[in-house]
Formats: C-alpha cells, structure tokens, sequence
C-alpha cells in the first residue's frame, strides 16, 4: 500500500498574505490513479496543484514524493509536468519546438526528439502539424500541444490545471474521452482539477472535494455521488434536495412535517440533520398513496427527463421524471428508505 | 466618404510638413541655381562622396553604432528588473527614468558640459577619492556619454513594454519543462522580447545618427557630425543644394537600416510604440 503512494501531502497548509488558501490538507495519490481536484473557484484546488507543481512553497508540512522531501525542490526538477489553464504554449516558437522544448533542455540527440515528438503529436492527433506556428492553431489544438509538450517528457505525474475550461461543450467532451484514454494508455498518474461536477465524474479514479481549503471528502465518483458526506458535497455533486431534518431515533427521522423510514443511524436523540434527496429518487405517485403531497409548479423538459418542481410542505422539490405531470397538478411523492441520506449539520463559513 | 472626411486635416497637416519639405529636399539636391536659371545637377551628391564627407558619415555611424549598442547593454538588464519587480515598486522605478525625460534636452546636455569640465564636479570628485583627472570633455567619449544619456530611456521603454507583456504561465510553462533560469532567460524571455529590443535599437539609433546639439555641446565647435554637417550647410554656408544632398542621403540610410529591423521582426509588439 505504502508504495503505492507517489505524492503524499502531509498537514499542508498555505497562506498568502495571511489569508489561507489551504488549511492542513493531508491528501496521498496512488501511482497511476486519474485523481480530481473539485470544488468551486477559491476552494483551494488549484493552489494544491501549485504546491505539488512546485510554483510555490507550502507554508506548514511538507509534501512527499516517493517518500521524498521535495517541498524546496524548485519546478525543473522535479519529476512531474504540467498542462497549463490557458495554455501558456512558446509563441515564439512552431508546434515542434513547443513540444521539443523539455527534451532539448535534457540535450537528447536530434533522432529520438524527432522519434519522441512524432510519437506524441500522433498520440494528441496533431501530425502534420510540426511546422504551424501556435498562434494560428485552434483552441482545441492549442491545449493538444500543451499536453504533449507536457507528457513528452514522461512525467510520472501529470498535473492538470482545468484544461478544458476554455473549449465548448462538444470538444470538452471529446477530450475528456482522449485525456481519460492517454492516462490508461500510458500508464502515468493524472492530478486534475476542476470545477465541473460532471468532468470530474466521468474522468476519475478519485474525487478530492474540496472547500474553503479543505477537503470535503475523498473517495470514488460512486462513493462522493451515492454517499455524500455532507451537505456540500451533495449540492456540488449533482442535484440535490436539501431539507432540515430532525432525527427521531435510528432509522427514523422526520423531515417536511412527516416522519419517515431511513437506513442512517448514529444520531443523538432529536438531533437536528441535513436530508438530502436526490431528484431523481423522487416517485411521483397519486397523492393519496405517499405522505408528502403537493402541487406541480414548474415542468421543463430537458431531454432525458422532465425537470419538475414540486411545492409540498412550504419546500420546493426537484423532481426528475419521464412522466410528465401538468402545472397545477396535484401528486404525491414517494422516497425510498435507502434514498434518504441524513447527513450531519455543518456550519460553514 | 465618411471616413475620408474626418480625416482631411491630417492630410493637409502631412502635406504641409511632410510631404512638401521632403519635395523641396529632393528638389535642391538635385539641382543648382546657374547665373542662367536651374539647372539639373549630380554635383551635389558627388560632393557627398568625397572622402572628406564619407569621413564624417562613417564617424557619425560608429558613434551612433557604439551609443545604441551602450543602451542597449545597460538598458536591457534595467527594463528586466523593472519588469521582474513588484507592481508598487515597478512605478518608482519607471518614474526614475521618466523624470529626466520632462526636463529640456538642451539643459541636460549643457549639465553634462559643466559635470565634466576640466575643474567640474566629475573630477573634482575623482580628486578628492585620490583618482587622476578625466579629460574626457570634447571628444568622442563625451559625445557618446552624452548620446547614452539622452537615449536610454527609448531604448529601455519599448524592452520594459514587450517584457511586461509575456505571461507569467509561460515562465512556469518553462520552468515545470525542467528550464533553470538561465535557460528560461535564454529560450524564452530573450526570443519573446526581441520585438523590443528592435523597436529600442531603431528608437535610439535614428536620433544618434542625426544629432547635432550633443555633438555641438559635449564634442566641442571642431566636432563634426552627419548632423552638424547638414546644419552648417543649411545655416552657415547657405548651401542648400548640398545639406539636401546629405539629408537625402541620411534619409535613404535610415531607410535601410529601418528595412532591415523590420526584416528581423515578426511580432507586432513592438511597433505598438510606433
């Protein structure tokens, strides 16, 4: 297990200028794993991404690579690449040299850079692109070049500062396929970050969620979607419906003026908690079958499903359904048991 | 229509001081008033020729060679430091080169006169340090001073422009690709800001070549260059025939040396200070 750790971030923690940015995250990523950072702007995901880059210095603890300190090892040294937000490709320089520019600073012979760089503008889909000059390449094609420059060098990780925050939604999607393609394909470990709930979903081994410079939970997209550990990590993973609960006893908490059969437990007695219900746990039922009744506000069609809005209790549902029900229509609203997810209270600043 | 209206008082603006005085250069220079009338004349640039002449130009080139290269070897680690500093620092500096700038030329050349006169400051100074005297005043050296002194900030403004401008995410781009600094200044500051270093180069050398009021000052009455030469013909001799010549001449060699700066330059930023 312990040699699996490649990167190990132990009790770090940054400030600038006295305000910090991260708070004693400690955080490991195993050899090989598509890691996502994830959370919204601000939350400190890309100043870890910095830390374990090496562009800036950890306030407190220190961060481990193979066991190693290398929290002082400036960025030229250390093993890992990165994929910059906006690029940051050589403009002064043709689609070749950009990709070149780490393998001729390690002074290689002009035969396998030109094996190395073939081999990596066909892995990114760029050959015959050698001679174009940067500027004149498209958004997509421009982030292409910024990943080979970087996996050119085989890095053992590979750092990806939300790379795909510039493309549309088509080519977003394509490239999340190749990235998550190349990671199998090539065998090196992926650090991503991002803001999108969804990308990180699809693309990740590992979800870190991260707020206000902590990590909110850690575990597989499965793990944080079905099982998220709190309140926040349910509202950015996903849709949600969050409610004030109060738990009657184990397995019995009473939310929206009702009380209801849950599967949670480990709650003091009437304490107050956080429900959580997802809208597409949500079965709309004639109102006389469930105990939550309500009325149909709002229906939008969104493709896959209706996207309803269901008033009943004072509380506005989200629902998703492939039934439709009418604006004005009264119905009922049926939870499974083991879709209640009771989460503890926490108090965010 | 529209748009060629707004646009007429700059025409007849670059007419009346532009055009019209280039024609009337090109129109001395190749004529000469006979007792008969006008006549049509190479004379003028076959004086031009003359080794005496050739003498003067080819001193004014070096002077102005040596005075940008100067500049360009004190201004180019000055505009990367005010580039690398902080932002509330970077203004004090600039302002420290600026400065000078609103003061009269004149008066800052005839300073140097007074600094660097045989009993001035300068060596009044060296004096008191136990240095021998520095008799530098009316040659070439003075001059050079002089010209370095004048220039530096154009030299330095267009490098600082074009080295603010680079990304910082291309210097990390750099360094995470395993380039030192060193490397980093070598492959990549260096080739992204030679727009600057040319559009400095091109600033500097034109009023190097062509000046004649630092030559005057700082290199004493004897002290001939391109640009006194052209004044004494013009305000002393009365021959106008041969200061166009010369001017023609002038004009043709800095649009050569403008054609060839351009020819290295590929990048649009450094004509943003044009």
């Amino acid at each position: 297990m312990t040699d699996q750790q490649l990167v190990h971030l132990v009790g770090v923690s940054k400030i600038y200028d006295g305000t910090p940015a991260l708070k004693e995250i400690d955080l490991y990523i195993r050899r090989n794993e598509f890691l996502t950072l994830l959370g919204p702007s601000g939350c400190g995901k890309t100043t870890t991404l910095r830390l374990i880059g090496g562009f800036e210095q950890p306030t407190t603890g220190k961060i481990l690579f193979d066991g190693r300190d290398i929290s002082s090892i400036p960025p030229y040294k250390r093993r890992v690449n990165t994929v910059f937000q906006r690029y940051a490709l050589f403009s002064h320089m043709n689609v070749f040299e950009n990709i070149a520019f780490g393998l001729r600073i390690k002074k290689m012979d002009e035969k396998t850079i030109r094996a190395k760089v073939g081999k990596m503008l066909d892995l990114v889909n760029l050959t015959g692109f050698e001679t174009r000059s940067v500027d004149s390449l498209s958004g997509g094609q421009q982030q292409r070049v910024a990943i080979a420059r970087a996996l050119v060098n085989e890095p053992e990780v590979l750092l990806l500062d939300e790379p795909l925050a510039a493309l549309d939604l088509k080519l977003r999607r394509e490239m999340q396929h190749e990235l998550k393609n190349m990671q199998k394909q090539l065998g090196i470990t992926f650090v991503f970050v991002t803001h999108d709930q969804e990308e990180a979903l699809s693309m990740s081994d590992t979800i870190a969620v991260m707020k206000d410079g902590e990590i909110q939970q850690i575990g597989t997209p499965e793990d944080i979607y079905n099982e998220p550990r709190n309140a926040f990590v349910a509202g950015f993973i996903g849709e949600s419906n969050i409610v004030d609960g109060v738990m009657h006893e184990d397995k019995v908490v009473e939310f929206a003026g009702q009380v209801f059969d849950c599967v949670d437990g480990g709650f003091g007695k009437m304490e107050p908690v956080d429900v959580v219900i997802r809208p597409e746990d949500v079965k709309l039922v004639q109102p006389e079958e469930a105990k939550l009744q309500g009325v149909v506000k709002s229906v939008t069609f969104i493709g896959v499903h209706y996207e309803m809005i269901v008033q009943a209790a004072g509380i506005d549902w989200l629902v998703h359904s492939t039934l439709m029900e009418p604006v004005g229509a009264k119905v009922g609203m049926l939870v499974a048991p083991m879709d209640i997810h009771i989460m503890k209270k926490v108090s965010f600043g | 229509m529209n748009r060629t209206r707004p646009m007429l008082p700059y025409m007849v603006w670059m007419t009346i001081f532009i055009v019209v005085p280039l024609f009337l250069i090109v129109y001395y220079a190749f004529t000469s008033t006979e007792f008969n009338g006008v006549a049509l004349t190479l004379d003028n640039f076959r004086r031009v020729f003359q080794p005496v002449y050739m003498k003067v130009l080819w001193r004014s080139v070096k002077l102005a060679v040596v005075s940008t290269a100067v500049c360009l070897f004190v201004g180019y680690p000055a505009a990367l430091i005010m580039a690398g500093n902080a932002f509330s620092r970077k203004n004090t500096v600039i302002m420290l080169f600026v400065i000078p700038m609103w003061m009269n030329f004149l008066l800052r050349t005839y300073a140097w006169l007074t600094l660097l006169e045989r009993s001035g400051f300068v060596n009044q100074f060296l004096a008191r340090i136990g240095l021998p005297s520095l008799n530098i005043l009316y040659t070439d050296s003075a001059v050079v001073l002089g010209m370095v002194y004048n220039f530096l900030p154009f030299m330095i403004l267009p490098i600082y422009s074009v080295l603010s401008k680079i990304d910082r995410g291309v210097l990390e781009a750099a360094a995470d690709l395993g380039a030192n600094k060193v490397v980093t200044f070598l492959r990549v500051i260096l080739p992204l800001s030679l727009p600057g270093v040319i559009s400095g180069i091109t600033m500097v050398f034109m009023p190097a070549l062509t000046t004649f009021v630092i030559s005057r000052l700082l290199g004493g009455g004897q002290y001939t260059l391109i640009g006194n030469l052209i004044e004494q013909q013009f305000l002393v001799v009365g021959d106008w025939g041969f200061g166009s010549a010369i001017s023609m001449v002038m004009i043709i060699l800095i649009l050569i040396s403008m054609a060839v700066m351009s020819f290295f330059e590929d990048g649009e930023e450094g004509r943003a200070l044009w």
